[in-house]
């Protein structure tokens, strides 16, 4: 039996500005809020009454250290569609399109509106993300042809690439019609990886609900748990003690470290720099090798909670260690910023202009690689960054080299960050009392090294999760990379992956 | 390019010298799975098992069924034991031949000196193809895989080799908790191993479905899919777990669990 959650006056998502709207004036509320100058985050839809329409909530950036706005739009039994935002605001179509198919709503208007995370031939008994739902088993599935795009022409070649691709790689499946060397269009197929994550959380206690976070994208682990604790923290009026804060700002930096520094060797793996690989991977395994020195695990796991930190730590050594990494992580970027084969590469590869950057979605160093300058530790500080200083690195090329630059800075960023946040410490608790607030509800947000990353949480009337939105930065880097690749050639295609450098199983979920 | 060759002869070895030799502290400070004291368990206790998320612990009778399979190494049930019955160890090489091997065993049996089928040192020697298949992990496995062939772990150095082809491969290395629409390619996958071949479920995803399996889109990882020649439960495993398991494979290192308990 599902509790009821119902809305009580005065409450609402803590953390934000929010709006109720109803359904047929959605696109004068959003055309506002793109005249206000606000960019469209994200937008989902819950079941607030277990059979009852859905209430579908539109997550907006008005501007840096102002609430984020939230536009709420109760569907009724009349009235179970809404007009499709995606032709105004394109990086909405993805949303729009999950709703769709997890939430059972349906958009008006819609260009695109074929399957995206359930593939063709998946069929639920009801939306998943019903909470009426309760499924015994997997869903009923039978693979189904794909819908592609129609491509023709004499010498079009169509190549499937994937979901099982070379390598250790994560699995998706890439498909490319092309002619010689020359892709006339890239169609990733995606959401092989979908686990149903979002669904996992319903019922569980939030302490609980921080494993699952944890485990959406294991190499951001960090940003997400923050992000889930950020939010259950906002709903139930949880003040997160001074140490616990600048913890948590020194674990997220860890993470941003060994990932761009991964990132960095990978990318030397696509432009076929060997010995370039192998010093961007070690330096990532002697990041990871800290990170299980510190914390005892090598992804940082097992550590932030509602209400603050599992544990103490002991920095002592950690400044250390990180003092004899860095000069060998800036001699590595300089010298790979003086290899011409490997910059011959990168530059002009995968051009991403800054409009389309701003209007399909793209987050993290990828916008910031064409102009956008934006980051949710400047624009809206949480943890401890509201106290330490940092820049933005910005770059207006949107090219793979660009991307790399953009990651470079902020290593050497996130070193700098480390070594102000071992600094500023205090100490005292590191942990406060975060106890379930019924019927609560809260937004929380975080850069990861991939991009920003939101959770919504909604509480039932027994303070369990009743709904928990995850917004992956992959999600939105996902639907921008194909752009890059139409119109481009074979050869640059993994280069531009991988600076891209995006995870399925975040995008997935 | 001369720059980067002489930068590489300069840095000299980065490579870790286990497991050849044993002693070397491989893996510093990482937590393995928690270590279970039966002796000083409360019979009528229940508080690890209503703290374990993915119920690899139960009670039933007053005595308490641990089952590594499931343990996702989340740590909660050594904060919230009241006697320390479960403490933090550092024990994470716990690649099992068979998956019984990881469930806590009131008598323990002989150790398991089961030949795999068909003898897989007749076939290969000391050498291993691996094909490795994402069946919907969270991308912490794979994180350590693609870790095996740094410079410091450097697979290669045993001899072991990922493969792009599964045509090459003599081993299917699988992690995730087998996804509804990575469940064909998997099966497709196997089916183009050329015999014999062997399965590996990394990660407790693979071996049980973790906390990520059932639910509308995940199987419960290999389990009823394909026949498992090797368990390696952890969330992630790091890599020297899987080197470890991996060598337990081919009869080149000895098993360390059996019955649920951890011999170091």
């Amino acid at each position: 039996m599902m509790p009821t959650v119902e809305r009580v006056p005065g409450r609402g998502m803590k953390g934000t500005a929010e709006r109720t709207v109803w359904p047929h004036s959605i696109p004068q509320a959003c055309e506002d809020l793109m005249q206000a100058g606000a960019r469209l985050q994200m937008a989902y839809a819950w079941f607030p009454r277990p059979g009852q329409p859905a209430e579908v909530i539109y997550l907006a950036d008005r501007a840096p250290h102002q609430p984020f706005e939230i536009l709420r739009c109760n569907l009724t039994e009349q009235t179970q569609e809404l007009p499709s935002m995606t032709p105004r605001i394109p990086l909405l179509g993805w949303y729009e399109r999950e709703m769709h198919e997890l939430c059972g709503i349906h958009f008006r208007g819609h260009p695109e509106l074929r399957p995206l995370v359930l593939h063709e031939g998946a069929a639920p008994p009801m939306p998943p993300l019903d909470p009426r739902y309760q499924p015994t088993g997997m869903m009923p599935y039978t693979e189904s042809p794909w819908d592609l795009p129609p491509v023709e022409g004499d010498d079009v070649q169509f190549l499937p690439f994937g979901p099982v691709r070379a390598d250790v790689l994560e699995s998706a499946q890439i498909v490319f019609f092309y002619v010689g060397e020359a892709i006339l269009h890239c169609h990733p197929r995606l959401f092989f990886k979908h686990r149903g994550m979002e669904k996992r959380f319903e019922g569980l206690t939030p302490a609980m609900g921080a494993l699952i976070a944890e485990r959406i994208s294991g190499v951001d682990s960090v940003a997400h748990t923050l992000a889930f604790c950020q939010a259950v923290e906002a709903a139930c009026g949880c003040a997160v003690p001074p140490r616990a804060r600048f913890l948590r700002t020194i674990l997220a930096e860890l993470e941003r470290l060994y990932n761009h520094l991964y990132y960095l060797g990978h990318l030397c793996h696509t432009t076929t720099l060997k010995v370039g690989e192998a010093e961007g991977k070690l330096l990532a395994e002697r990041s990871k090798q800290i990170n299980g020195m510190l914390t005892g695990s090598r992804f940082l796991r097992a550590l932030i909670m509602p209400g603050g930190l599992r544990r103490d730590l002991d920095l002592a050594a950690l400044l250390g260690k990180l003092r004899m990494l860095e000069p060998e992580i800036l001699r590595y970027m300089e010298m790979l910023e003086q290899t011409n084969s490997h910059l011959d590469r990168l530059i002009t590869t995968g051009h991403l202009p800054q409009q389309f950057a701003f209007d399909q979605g793209a987050t993290g160093p990828v916008k910031r690689a064409s102009g956008i300058q934006h980051d949710l530790r400047c624009d809206h500080p949480y943890a401890a960054y509201g106290q330490l200083a940092m820049e933005i690195p910005v770059r207006t090329d949107g090219d793979a080299h660009a991307r790399v630059q953009v990651r470079m800075e902020e290593v050497r960023n996130s070193l700098n960050l480390l070594y102000s946040a071992i600094e500023a410490i205090s100490g005292g608790p590191v942990r406060a009392e975060c106890n379930p607030i019924p019927l609560a509800e809260g937004l929380g947000w975080c850069e990861a090294s991939r991009g920003s990353t939101y959770y919504c949480v909604h509480l039932n009337g027994e303070g369990r999760l009743a709904r928990v939105k995850v917004k992956s930065p992959s999600f939105s880097n996902w639907r921008v990379f194909p752009y890059t690749v139409h119109d481009t050639n074979m050869m640059d295609y993994a280069i531009n992956e991988a600076s891209f450098g995006l995870t399925m199983a975040g995008c997935d979920r | 390019m001369p720059v980067w060759t002489l930068f590489g002869l300069g840095r000299g070895l980065a490579t870790t010298p286990w497991p050849g030799k044993q002693d070397a502290a491989v893996q510093p400070g990482v937590l393995g799975l928690p270590r279970y004291q039966s002796d000083r368990c409360d019979e009528d206790c229940r508080v690890c098992a209503e703290a374990c998320l993915p119920g690899a612990m139960d009670v039933k009778d007053g005595k308490l069924l641990l089952d590594y399979g499931k343990c996702i190494g989340c740590q909660l049930c050594t904060e919230v034991c009241p006697n320390e019955v479960l403490t933090k160890s550092q024990d994470w090489a716990f690649g099992v031949r068979e998956r019984k091997d990881l469930v806590w065993a009131e008598a323990l049996a002989s150790p398991a000196a089961r030949e795999l089928k068909n003898g897989i040192r007749r076939h290969f020697k000391r050498s291993l193809h691996i094909r490795h298949v994402d069946a919907g992990s969270c991308n912490g496995c794979e994180s350590e895989l693609q870790a095996l062939n740094n410079p410091f772990y450097n697979l290669h150095r045993l001899g072991i080799f990922f493969t792009p082809s599964p045509r090459f491969a003599d081993l299917l290395l699988v992690t995730g908790s087998v996804t509804y629409a990575m469940r064909g390619p998997l099966q497709e996958t196997w089916n183009a191993m050329p015999e014999p071949r062997w399965v590996m479920a990394t990660g407790t995803c693979a071996v049980s479905g973790g906390v990520t399996g059932g639910g509308y889109a995940c199987g419960h990882g290999l389990e009823g899919i394909l026949p498992v020649d090797l368990y390696l439960p952890g969330c992630p495993p790091n890599p020297s777990a899987i080197i470890h398991a991996l060598l337990l494979l081919l009869h080149r290192a000895g098993q360390r669990v059996s019955g649920g308990r951890y011999a170091g």
